[in-house]
């Protein structure tokens, strides 16, 4: 288990690298808010397996608050890219 | 045997992540690239909230783990269709080998309006109501 563990640890690591390239190399504000969303995502996965690692189920609660975080900030850049502000992409 | 299906769930769950992380590098545009991530994130997200629940099999963690997963499934495409919305919007550029954008010869980007080449006259006229907002 730990093994397994360790290897889909390595693998989601990997996940943020390439969605990290993505969000410096994006070439619009649109492809980096993407990215971000997919950020939120493999690290609720990482929380998910650092609870299974450390046996303590009260991670979930993190997990939680993350998920939520990033649909918050997705509605939020989506409104502020439909409405039109200043933008430097 | 649970500790199997526990593993199968983890290991598949940070490969769906990998996969969509690989899309989101590869693919050539923006409305590809939300569809490599969208689901396939969701996806690993998903397996490995089951694998918790597998884990820990307290009433209250599955309970948990299960809350995660319905949120995932209630939010990720509601995201996905904003973002995907304000892209559009925003102008962001298909993929040169896009072969139908429906939306570009019926829709008017100042005024937000969409036709459907039905229009006559008489239809296209607006009408207030009395439910109206003035």
């Amino acid at each position: 288990m730990e093994i397994v563990i360790l290897i889909s640890q390595v693998l989601m690591a990997l996940a943020l690298i390439l969605a990290f390239v993505r969000v410096v190399r994006g070439p619009s504000l649109p492809d980096r808010v993407v990215a971000l969303e997919l950020f939120a995502s493999i690290v609720v996965g990482l929380v998910g397996l650092t609870a299974i690692q450390s046996d303590v189920s009260s991670f979930l609660d993190a997990a939680i608050v993350i998920a939520l975080m990033g649909f918050l900030a997705a509605i939020g850049f989506a409104r502020f890219l439909e409405r039109g502000g200043p933008r430097d992409d | 045997m649970i500790e199997f299906i526990k593993g199968v769930f983890i290991l598949s769950g940070a490969l769906f992540m990998l996969l969509a992380a690989l899309g989101i590098l590869r693919l050539p545009d923006l409305l590809t690239r939300m569809h490599a991530t969208t689901k396939a994130a969701a996806l690993g997200v998903i397996l490995i909230m089951l694998a918790v629940a597998l884990h820990f099999g307290e009433v209250d963690v599955v309970a948990r783990a299960l809350a995660i997963i319905v949120f995932i499934l209630m939010t990720a495409p509601v995201a996905a269709h904003v973002i995907g919305r304000a892209g559009y919007f925003v102008g962001s550029k298909l993929w040169s080998g896009t072969v139908k954008d429906e939306l570009r010869p019926n829709y008017d980007p100042l005024t937000h309006e969409l036709k459907s080449g039905m229009e006559t006259e008489a239809n296209a006229r607006r009408e207030p109501k009395e439910s109206d907002p003035s």
